[in-house]
């Protein structure tokens, strides 16, 4: 469970203060499926960075799984992305040398795990972003940009996180393909009943989720269920 | 991180960009190479040196005539240019405790006439037959001349390898008559090859009776020097302050300017290899020149690498890679590359020093310490070099490093 109370980030230029978020109070439940949009500038990045522990709130609490992660250090905040998070971006960010298995396992590297369950792990990730097997041992620029994003899934889930994050993900693919990766996640939140957030400037990507929220100049200006959810 | 995986992340890290790697560590090749090569070469100098000084005998005491000041070289000394030694002193010698041999030497420059017309200047030794024991000379034909001739002023010689090559080049002289002064002498032996050390050469030297040098060619009852073989190496010390006060007695000479003074092998070898100490410093540090050159190179790369894989590092530090994490891979990848240029250099530099000890006849000697120091030299660079651009990539903040294009 991921719950947000009164999470402000605020950025210090000088003597001038700027709110990036502030006033964000949200509750989400295991297995809920969430889009957060918004247009450019509305907070939604460092929204996302506070929710992946990249980053902490200057006020306010943020609890994942009932641990208040605001005192953390870049330690500890390592340790809790490593075992409870698990990031999708917009570029994919595979690395280029390293062949498609061995980038899903990277995530059970520096969790110190050995290779014989970390490649097992991996198989399993990669069959539930389903990514057919010939693949595995491709480098990643054999592939189509919809397949990478499929790669990047199963590293996202290879760690069985908490909470999958994904920012923009279709944000570089066409629409076929964008569906296609929209329609895995959809897959992984039913059959797997995985926590999904998804960071999008776009309605026709939120619109796959069953919950939106939406942003403008750092504030939630919107929290409502979605009533005409697309099903792929 | 286990550190297997840590060593195959460098491993893949490195082999992707195979020909940069390969050049930045090219880099520390060369400098550890002649690191190496240099280094070698001195030790092989000292050897030669140390090795053919001993040649000229062992546990050797040298008394010459005139005092030596302390701190001034043979050079400034006059050596042999005074006349204090006479043949009773070698008496005196033998008679103390832990002396093996003493030979009396003198010593002239001449002019030496062969019947085959060749015709040599070399250095000509009135010596008794004790100096083949002393000098550790041995025959390499024929004999050397006895007790019984040295008596008699016998008119024999032994001819040193290189003057007998001179002199008869392919034909046997044992049997043959020179010519010294004038004088006629049978040749009945030659002495086997020492190899010269630089300063003289012991092969270029042509021996007669003392007593038929000190009577008929030089006319002069004074020694050029005096060598004295010491039993033991333990006693050397001790045996030159004895040889010191029994003369200072002999001569009754004042104790602060005697009118001789006594080398120990000890001290000129110990000088020698200060000089030969200081020659390798100075190649040593032109090659350490070379090798820092390197280091800065891998620290180049490395800064170059941290900018290229900013995005990685951001990925890595989002899926849970620590800030130490990133900091271990890039430096070991930096000393992965070093110590690897440095095993190669080792390799490299020993076959530079064997290829100058082969072609072009100097001696060179690769010692263990030299390859530990190599080693050891070229990891520490890694680690040196290695250290600003691991931080750097460490402190990278993860969300700016996601974002950077």
């Amino acid at each position: 469970m991921i719950e947000c109370r009164n999470v402000a980030k605020i950025y210090r230029s000088g003597e001038e203060e700027t709110y990036a978020v502030k006033n964000i109070t949200f509750t989400i439940r295991d297995g809920e499926f969430v889009a957060i949009m918004g247009p450019s500038g509305s907070g939604k990045s460092t929204l996302m960075n506070l929710l992946g522990c990249l980053d902490t709130p200057s006020a306010g609490q943020y609890l994942l799984n009932g641990a208040d992660i605001s005192a953390l250090d870049d330690n500890e905040l390592s340790g809790i992305r490593m075992r409870q998070i698990g990031f999708v971006f917009q570029s994919f960010n595979l690395l280029p040398r390293a062949s498609v298995l061995r980038n899903v396992t990277l995530p059970l590297i520096y969790a110190g795990i050995k290779r014989q369950e970390r490649e097992q792990r991996a198989a399993e990730a990669l069959t539930a972003a389903a990514l057919p097997e010939k693949f595995w041992s491709y480098r990643p620029h054999q592939l189509s940009g919809g397949m990478m994003q499929r790669v990047a899934i199963a590293r996202a889930l290879v760690n069985n996180p908490a909470l999958i994050l994904a920012d923009e993900p279709t944000g570089n693919l066409d629409t076929k393909t964008g569906a296609a990766v929209l329609a895995t996640f959809q897959k992984l939140h039913t059959e797997q009943q995985r926590t999904i957030i998804l960071i999008t400037h776009e309605p026709y990507v939120g619109e796959h989720a069953e919950r939106i929220i939406r942003l403008r100049d750092g504030e939630i200006i919107d929290d409502r269920p979605n009533n005409q959810r697309r099903i792929l | 991180m286990r550190i297997t995986d840590l060593l195959q992340e460098t491993q893949l890290a490195l082999s992707a960009n195979k020909a940069r790697s390969g050049l930045t560590m090219l880099g520390i090749v060369i400098g550890i190479a002649s690191v190496i090569a240099m280094v070698s070469l001195g030790q092989g100098a000292q050897g030669t040196i140390q090795s053919s000084i001993e040649g000229l005998g062992s546990n050797l005491l040298t008394v010459m005539p005139g005092f030596l000041q302390p701190g001034r070289g043979f050079v400034s000394a006059g050596r042999g240019s005074a006349q204090s030694l006479k043949n009773e002193d070698s008496e005196v010698l033998r008679a103390l405790p832990g002396v093996a041999h003493v030979s009396p030497e003198l010593n002239r420059r001449l002019q030496i006439v062969a019947p085959t017309g060749n015709n040599t200047n070399s250095t000509v030794i009135g010596a008794t037959p004790e100096y083949l024991a002393v000098r550790n000379a041995t025959l390499a034909a024929g004999s050397f001349f006895t007790e019984s001739q040295l008596r008699s002023l016998g008119r024999v010689a032994v001819l040193g390898p290189t003057v007998a090559a001179d002199l008869f080049a392919e034909r046997d002289p044992v049997g043959q008559i020179i010519r010294l002064n004038r004088i006629n002498f049978k040749v009945i032996g030659v002495l086997r090859s020492k190899g010269g050390s630089g300063f003289f050469n012991p092969d270029d030297t042509v021996f007669v009776p003392l007593s038929t040098m000190q009577k008929i060619v030089a006319g002069s009852e004074y020694l050029s020097s005096l060598a004295v073989s010491v039993e033991q190496k333990e006693l050397m010390a001790s045996v030159q302050e004895a040889a010191t006060a029994a003369l200072i007695a002999k001569h009754r000479v004042d104790p602060a300017a005697p009118d001789f003074s006594i080398v120990s092998q000890a001290d000129i070898i110990g000088t020698l290899t200060q000089v030969t100490d200081t020659f390798t410093m100075f190649l040593a540090s032109l090659a350490g020149i070379s090798l820092l050159v390197g280091g800065i190179g891998i620290m180049n790369m490395m800064l170059t690498t941290v900018t290229e894989r900013t995005r990685e590092i951001g990925l890595r530090r989002a899926i849970g890679a620590r800030a130490r994490d990133i900091e271990r891979q890039f430096l070991l990848e930096a000393v992965a590359l070093t110590f690897l240029g440095g095993v190669i250099g080792i390799s490299l530099g020993w076959g530079i020093a064997a290829g100058v000890a082969r072609f072009a006849n100097i001696a060179t000697s690769v010692s263990l310490a030299s390859i530990a120091l190599g080693s050891g030299v070229s990891a520490g660079i890694g680690i040196i070099f290695g250290f600003y651009p691991a931080r750097r990539a460490s402190r990278l903040n993860p969300i700016e490093a996601l974002r950077y294009e």
